[in-house]
């Protein structure tokens, strides 16, 4: 059952969750669905990339797995492991009467399978998102692993059997891309580039999140952030920055930005000593 | 649903799209073929996704990628909306260049502007497209030769020169405020961005005209730009430049993320006992896994020797920019610059310093410069000897830079022999195509057979070095 109708429909209801897209999200999200293909979102830091598979999760009324990966993952972590200490004392509670044989096919059941977040995805009966989240910071191993998930959609437990899944999740993979992933795993997934949106998004999107900002004083806001994407910083404010601002700027009560409220709360935006004296120096700030 | 037409169009552009580089795989054309049928075709924005999502798996490809989709699905046919429609109807179909009346050119040159000028303040992406295909289609268009007419991006913009518009439009926007603060330089990036804008889009809009006249496959053979990784050091533009810069701080990023693997991977070192016995307590003490410490990476201390003379000092600030982003790998890093003669510039890269600020200072405060600012490596050379002996050590990774072009000066090869001797490693990364080597004043040849010198004309090839010599 696909989640979704059209591209215009994947677009309205993101926007319900206060997730704005713009035409290249909203149809790349509607062709993940179309075509049941895991959907790979890179970009820079802080650009909502998690965000739309939250979004996406709340508004086809799915439920969320998660799995966030770092360095030294392994399968135990990401798709089951065997309840070991469970497995013990059932060993050890059995009786003398109770044969071999019995125990051993009561061990390596379903109650002592500790579901982890690729299996919890497959095995569920209800429409899932399933995000892996940040998957560059994983080493390469996991990678041949979620080709083997994503591809077929089934887990193998040798003491169970192969457990396929009813229902295919809508996977959602992130990078930040800090190591190119591979080829085999690209070619399998859709792929799409977050980039920072363009004025008139960026400022739709501070106004939706920061709804007491002025008008006025969102578009002056973005602008600015805009000019310093522009200079070379170490690192370029994102989205996540710019609703930061906006938010301070409110709680500091500011209806304008000149040049001395941008000096004292350019440490929201940029958090690099080396940027601010180069925001300084070009800006023309004291 | 697809008819055949379609389907030709769509291996046609795949193809193209593996001619320009972009690595589309059998399956990831059927995907996209499979994409088509689900989207709106008559959408030109879904269609470009769909064909993004579907069969561009690089960031760094989608510049190409975007110029080759608005020649292969162009987003009007002919002459869609004429820009004199209005005074004289009739006379832009017309094949032949007709004579124009001077005034007239002027008067539409004059309304053209005037609408450029609104668009500009507007920020209406739409209407700066719809812009750009009127000045093309009445500006654009020249006699190359006699019965032969093309169409000249150079001639549009020249005759709309949009910067020549920033001060009134400046004006328009700050609207009183007061010069020269921050309003200012926020409207003056906001307004640049939007010329830029336009400017692209007469661009991409003199393309698809040429490709209507030529046929597609020519002008995509000369619409692709090179990858920025591809683009040549020596060549590179200052946008180029800046862009390379940019990207410092991710590929260092990316070469120690690879470095983690390949040293997590690597041998391990002694048995951690404490380590082990604690994991055999699960086991009942008895020790089923046993853990091995990591061994310690051996990090070298690294010397830069650089050429900052015009001609190669691009090449030479990107690998200064990256080897100060892989400090983290090295014990020490000590960059010493030359024209020709020779001066530390460590300072200017110190911890947290600004990159552009740093460059700028290197090339004004370092004494580079002793007779005539031409490159004279030999001499360079033996300053180096003289005033920093100590410098290269047994633990040094060497590294010097430059094209090799001496100015028929003398070599000391002398020199340089003891310098490379003293070091560890040595390597010399020259910013030229090696058929070049040797030929005129370069001394390559010669300094090749004292220590390895190796091709580095781009990003990629750079990558590709320090990946190799950074330590396990």
């Amino acid at each position: 059952m696909p989640l979704f109708t059209s591209p215009e429909d994947v677009r309205e209801r993101l926007a319900t969750t206060g997730y704005l897209a713009d035409a290249a999200i909203a149809t790349t999200v509607f062709l993940a669905d179309a075509l049941g293909k895991p959907l790979l979102v890179e970009g820079p830091a802080g650009t909502g990339k998690t965000e739309l598979a939250k979004a996406v999760a709340t508004c086809a009324d799915a439920g969320l797995v998660r799995l966030q990966c770092y360095e030294g993952l392994d399968e135990a972590r990401a798709l089951y492991e065997w309840n070991y200490r469970k497995q013990l004392l059932r060993i050890q509670a059995a009786g003398d009467g109770q044969k071999w044989e019995e125990t051993h096919d009561d061990i390596f059941s379903e109650e002592f399978l500790l579901a982890r977040p690729l299996l919890t995805a497959i095995r569920r009966d209800e429409p899932t998102v399933l995000l892996v989240d940040e998957t560059d910071k994983a080493d390469v191993e996991v990678e041949g692993l979620l080709l083997e998930v994503l591809s077929d959609f089934q887990v193998t437990v040798p003491e169970l059997g192969t457990i396929q899944a009813t229902q295919k999740p809508f996977v959602v993979l992130t990078s930040n891309a800090t190591r190119e992933l591979s080829e085999a795993l690209k070619r399998r997934c859709l792929f799409l580039h977050v980039d920072y949106p363009d004025a008139e998004r960026e400022k739709a999107i501070v106004l939706t999140r920061v709804p007491e900002v002025p008008e006025q004083l969102a578009e002056q806001l973005v602008r600015t952030v805009r000019t310093l994407r522009a200079l070379e910083l170490k690192k370029a404010p994102s989205i996540a920055e710019s609703i930061d601002w906006a938010r301070t700027l409110v709680a500091l009560g500011l209806e304008t930005l000149d040049e001395d409220v941008v000096s004292q709360t350019m440490g929201v935006v940029l958090k690099h000593a080396s940027d601010h004296v180069r925001a300084a120096k070009e800006l023309g700030l004291n | 649903m697809a008819t055949t037409g379609l389907i030709d169009r769509h291996v046609a552009f795949v193809e193209a799209l593996r001619g320009a580089g972009l690595p589309v795989s059998l399956v990831e054309s059927l995907d996209a073929a499979r994409a088509m049928a689900t989207v709106d075709l008559l959408d030109r924005e879904q269609l470009r996704a769909a064909y993004a999502a579907t069969s561009v798996k690089h960031a760094a490809h989608r510049a190409t990628f975007d110029r080759l989709f608005d020649l292969w699905w162009p987003p009007a046919v002919g002459d869609p909306e004429s820009a004199r429609g209005g005074s004289a109807d009739g006379d832009a179909d017309g094949e032949e260049l007709e004579e124009v009346d001077p005034a007239d050119l002027d008067a539409m040159r004059q309304q053209l502007r005037d609408a450029l000028r609104d668009v500009l303040l507007s920020g209406d992406d739409e209407a700066i497209r719809r812009l750009a295909r009127q000045a093309v289609s009445g500006l654009g268009r020249a006699d190359t030769q006699p019965g032969r007419q093309s169409w000249f991006t150079y001639r549009v913009l020249r005759a709309m020169s949009p910067e020549t518009l920033m001060a009134s439009l400046l004006e328009a926007v700050l609207a009183g405020q007061e010069r020269g603060g921050l309003a200012e330089k926020v409207a003056r990036q906001m307004l640049t961005e939007r010329i830029r804008q336009f400017e692209e889009a007469v661009e991409a809009e003199v393309r698809r005209r040429l490709a209507e006249d030529r046929g597609v496959e020519q002008i995509a053979k000369t619409a692709v730009k090179p990858l920025i990784e591809q683009v040549d050091f020596l060549r590179a533009s200052r946008d180029e430049i800046a862009e390379l810069r940019r990207r410092v701080y991710p590929l260092a990023r990316r070469l120690a993320t690879r470095l983690t693997a390949k040293r997590r991977s690597g041998r391990s070192g002694r048995l951690d006992v404490r380590r082990t016995v604690r994991a055999s307590l699960s086991s009942g003490g008895v020790p089923l896994t046993t853990i091995f410490k990591p061994r310690k990476p051996h990090k070298p201390e690294l010397v830069v020797l650089c050429d900052v003379s015009g001609s190669v000092a691009a090449f030479a600030h990107f690998t200064v920019l990256l080897a100060f982003a892989l400090r983290e790998q090295f014990a020490k890093v000590r960059v010493f610059a030359f024209v020709d003669t020779c001066d530390e510039v460590t300072s200017f890269f110190e911890r947290g310093g600004d990159v552009v600020d740093a460059l700028a200072r290197m090339s004004k405060e370092a004494d580079v410069v002793w007779f005539d600012g031409h490159s004279d490596y030999g001499h360079s050379f033996q300053v180096f000897t003289e005033k920093w002996p100590d410098a290269v050590t047994p633990k040094t990774s060497l590294l010097i830079l430059g094209d090799a072009r001496n100015n028929y000066r003398a070599q000391s090869l002398p020199a340089l022999r003891s310098i490379v001797r003293q070091a560890r490693h040595a390597y010399w990364l020259n910013p030229e195509p090696r058929q070049y080597w040797g030929s005129g004043d370069s001394a390559a040849v010669h300094y090749g057979d004292v220590l390895p010198m190796i091709e580095c004309r781009n990003a990629g090839q750079l990558e590709e070095f320090v990946e190799g010599i950074l330590p396990v």
